[in-house]
């Protein structure tokens, strides 16, 4: 697996070759920076840790300054750990990872939080279909209907599916295709949405 | 939004005819049917333009044995051959939606001088 941190910049489209409109989300993409090497013999599990996106150092608390210090690296606004990451042994601390670690076709997975929605009913939240809006339907339009059984088992059962805080959880999107990349301003261009606002950080991996 | 226009800017056409609503214009577009291409044409009467950048859109209306037909094109589809700007219309809006309620004289739009 190769993966790298980026920024959702925004939609747009791009016109193939057989004149299709292909809508595409641009995300920055690193550089990225090796800040860690986990090996199993040393941490139980293969990982490879990458920052992304220059700090401050007030910003940052004293353990994370204390990484980049040990490594002398200048201090990174996001980190991550990536597992079963390729050529991890041949990886460098400080290392920079760019997008060209992707070619055009490759189909990746993009991971990010999505936009935070609030306090929702079933309907948005679950995609109940809600009740029926003639034959006398009153006030019950969006109501979730039945929630259980009677008196056995006189109790509404864990999970049911309720009204409650919506979005802002981690969603990923698994194969999209990366249609274009531009290695100079480390740009990707994936076709199809990708979850999160604008200037959200995002998870690539291949 | 500007680093996502300076990414589009190599796919604008630069050599657009300066149309507007109103206007009659004939679009060849590019039809691929198997290994062919050939040129279809749409003339009619252009109803509304949206978007901006490289999501522009322009919309066509033309009344076909007496069926009102519209087609939406992207203003900078690679499959647009050629635009022909044919006549000026006079119009006091820049959303011409209600030549779909009108029929045969009412839907005539006076040329501008």
């Amino acid at each position: 697996m190769s993966a790298i941190i980026g920024k959702k910049i925004g939609m747009t489209c791009l016109f193939s070759e057989l004149g299709e409109a292909i809508p595409v989300t641009v995300i920055e993409a690193g550089p990225c920076f090796v800040t860690e090497i986990r090996t199993a013999s040393k941490n139980g599990y293969d990982a490879v840790q990458l920052g992304y996106g220059a700090a401050k150092e007030s910003k940052l608390t004293k353990p994370e300054l204390g990484l980049f210090k040990k490594h002398s690296i200048e201090p990174l606004r996001h980190l991550k750990e990536f597992r079963f990451f390729e050529n991890s042994s041949e990886l460098n601390i400080g290392q920079e990872i760019k997008a060209d670690i992707f070619t055009e076709g490759d189909y990746v997975k993009v991971t990010g939080t999505s936009k935070g929605k609030g306090f929702q009913g079933v309907l948005k939240r679950h995609g109940f279909s809600g009740s029926q809006q003639t034959h006398g339907q009153k006030s019950m339009l969006r109501s979730p209907g039945s929630i259980g059984q009677s008196a056995s088992p006189a109790r509404v059962l864990k999970g049911v599916k309720m009204p409650g805080r919506t979005g802002n959880k981690t969603v990923s999107v698994k194969n999209l295709e990366i249609v274009k990349i531009d290695t100079d301003k480390n740009i990707l261009m994936v076709r199809g949405a990708v979850p999160g606002a604008k200037n959200g950080i995002v998870y690539i991996a291949k | 939004m500007s680093k996502i226009d300076a990414l589009t800017a190599s796919q604008l056409k630069t050599e657009l005819p300066n149309f507007s609503p109103g206007d009659t214009v004939s679009v060849h577009y590019k039809v691929i049917e198997g290994e062919k291409e050939r040129i279809q044409i749409f003339k009619g009467v252009v109803i509304q333009r949206k978007g901006a950048g490289i999501n522009e859109t322009f919309t066509v209306r033309k009344v076909s044995n007496g069926v009102g037909v519209e087609r939406i094109f992207p203003v900078h589809s690679p499959n647009i051959a050629q635009i022909d700007h044919e006549r000026r219309g006079k119009v006091r809006r820049a959303k011409l939606y209600y030549l779909r309620g009108l029929k045969g004289r009412a839907a005539r739009i006076s040329e501008k001088k």
